[in-house]
């Protein structure tokens, strides 16, 4: 990816009087690239720094795996297991609604849309991606939460036990991230299918597998890596979404259940942070870092799943 | 055999597979279609001279997003003109300076890294450190600093994508010439790089346009309009609330009409965002074959 072949080197003397320019130019991108370094690691020194006092003073398991959250009660509790679980069953379940949408829509650009018709698609699922979280949180609010609040009626209407919430529970939360997570599948998936050698193709049409057959059989596994990175890439966006869901997931703590209202990583933060002090602040900090962990393991997986298409394509 | 090889088997499967496939992606495009059709349905009400000019009065009871819009206008410039340069400087330097070696690969990681941070880490890290430690409090100028880390991973690999596509052949030409490399950069290669650069910037604008999470701590949610020039100023100093800002506490107050307004604005300026980038893509394109 570099160009050094064309090394600098000149035969004529006025290098010198330039050289001044010249190795100032150098020092002063050098310290631009340095900057995406410096920013990583003082992120994560910043949220180890303010996340991991908490863990020592209310103690590891409290906070980990208590599930009590009061943390403005007069004996407050930090329990944060069901936020943690909440966060990751959410994110399970929208890539589970998600990513077979995408990839299947994926598909149908690639390969069975006629070109015209993709032509408008595509641009339309770019469009999806750019649209502000906010307003998918908008819309989640406006148009899932009462269809939902008519079902928990409907399912709970004999259930004294039952708390209300209006509509803003589990499952909309999970439905508007597997629509935000649409447009990352969707985009990778058909650039890794597209990729797909065409000889690979032709020769299993001409073995006469069926075009579906092809697509499946042949294509799908040969795109496995650019797929993966797709699904990888929507759990992250999916994880670490915020704003579309603090509204729409309710405003408790609960079991992750469909029908709860139930707080997210994320969303534990943006309707906490703005009152929080003291104790509690830095709790919400240890979200934060354990949010942070998260999204470290999935970008190593990332990584990891880059480095092996890279090698695999090189065969 | 009783079939005829020249009459294909159908296959159930793939009959329910194909199924799968245009359902799949009429959901997606109804999707589409229903969130921006919902939006401006239900916000072309709200818009109008006054909602878009002035600012919000408890005294007359009425709402305007216009200081919004000027913060947003402020968060923009203020990011872009931190991160443009940081970014375009970073890509040089990884693509025309790096050898490949440790140093250079842990640019790119770290570079992936951020650009999959969620917003939210972002904006904790620009509350602290911004925000506390460097003591600009909740003002704008916390906000442009945070959104600068956000940005400058896209601005970085547009402008890399770019410098790939210059030919070795004018680097060699111009240093055989006795160009010095800084000559080189200056007056071949970022001119030829300069639609892929622009590309990145707009990307990074409607990054900005579209973010809130990263902003909710840092910017804060101030919304009037700067009176004076000093005030004009001092702006970067204060809290200024963008327009995601300002719709997200719409919302939670349940003014649903004036978060719809502003769903509508938003919504308008991505739209042209987009169509913008592609005009350029486009242009970037037949510049290329020429």
């Amino acid at each position: 990816m570099t160009n050094n072949k064309a090394n600098t080197f000149s035969i004529i003397g006025s290098m010198k009087t330039k050289s001044k320019v010249e190795k100032s130019a150098q020092v002063v991108f050098t310290t631009c690239a340095f900057f995406a370094v410096l920013a990583v690691f003082s992120i994560t020194l910043y949220m180890i720094i303010n996340g991991a006092p908490a863990l020592s003073k209310v103690g590891i398991s409290d906070i980990l795996f208590g599930t009590v959250w009061k943390p403005t009660a007069s004996e407050p509790f930090y329990g944060i297991l069901y936020v943690i679980m909440t966060s990751i069953i959410g994110t399970f379940l929208s890539i589970l609604i998600g990513v077979p949408i995408g990839l299947f829509t994926a598909i149908f650009l690639a390969e069975v849309a006629p070109k015209k018709l993709a032509g408008i698609v595509k641009p339309a699922v770019e469009l999806l991606a750019g649209i502000p979280s906010v307003i998918y949180g908008l819309l989640g609010l406006l148009l899932l939460n009462p269809i939902m609040y008519q079902w928990e009626l409907l399912i709970f209407k004999n259930d004294p036990d039952h708390q209300f919430t209006g509509g803003a529970n589990l499952i909309s939360a999970v439905i508007v991230l597997a629509i935000m997570i649409l447009p990352t599948v969707i985009n990778i998936s058909e650039s890794a299918l597209k990729a797909v050698p065409r000889h690979l193709k032709e020769a299993s049409l001409a073995l006469g597998g069926s075009h579906i057959q092809t697509i499946f059989k042949v294509m799908i596994p040969a795109a496995k890596s650019g797929i993966v990175t797709a699904i990888v890439l929507g759990v992250g966006r999916a994880i670490g979404e915020a704003m579309a869901i603090s509204l729409v997931s309710g405003s408790s703590v609960n079991m992750p259940l469909p029908f709860n209202s139930v707080r997210f990583l994320t969303t534990a933060i943006v309707s906490e942070m703005g009152y929080a002090s003291d104790l509690h602040r830095e709790v919400l900090f240890t979200i934060g870092l354990v949010l942070f962990l998260f999204i470290m393991i999935i970008n190593l997986l990332l990584t990891k799943v880059l480095k092996k298409g890279e090698k695999e394509n090189d065969k | 055999m009783t079939n005829s090889i020249c009459r294909k088997k159908s296959r159930v499967s793939d009959y329910i597979l194909k199924v799968l496939i245009y359902i799949s992606a009429s959901l997606s495009i109804l999707l589409l279609a229903c969130i921006v059709g919902f939006v401006f349905f239900k916000g072309i009400g709200s818009v109008n001279l006054a909602f878009l000019t002035t600012e919000p009065s408890t005294i007359k009871g009425t709402f305007g997003i216009a200081g919004n819009i000027v913060n947003t206008l402020y968060i923009i410039g203020l990011t872009l003109l931190i991160a443009t340069p940081i970014g375009v400087g970073s890509a040089i330097y990884l693509n025309e300076y790096a050898k490949p070696g440790r140093f250079v690969r842990m640019i790119e990681f770290t570079t992936e890294t951020l650009a999959g941070i969620p917003s939210i880490i972002f904006g904790l890290f620009g509350m602290v450190f911004f925000g506390t430690t460097l003591g600009f409090k909740y003002s704008i100028l916390t906000g442009a600093l945070t959104l600068t880390i956000m940005v400058l991973p896209l601005i970085t690999r547009n402008t890399q994508e770019a410098l790939k596509t210059v030919p070795d052949t004018y680097r060699s030409g111009a240093l055989g010439m006795g160009a010095t490399k800084w000559y080189l950069i200056r007056t071949i290669l970022l001119p030829s790089a300069m639609p892929g650069i622009i590309t990145g910037v707009i990307l990074a604008v409607g990054r900005i346009v579209g973010e809130s999470a990263a902003l909710l701590f840092t910017a804060g949610s101030g919304y009037l309009l700067p009176k004076t020039a000093a005030g004009a100023l001092n702006k970067i100093f204060e809290s200024g609330g963008t327009l995601t800002i300002q719709l997200y506490l719409s919302m939670s107050k349940a003014k649903y009409d004036q978060a719809f307004g502003i769903a509508f604005v938003l919504l308008t300026i991505v739209l042209l965002i987009n169509i913008l980038t592609k005009y350029l893509a486009k242009k970037f394109d037949v510049n290329l074959k020429a």
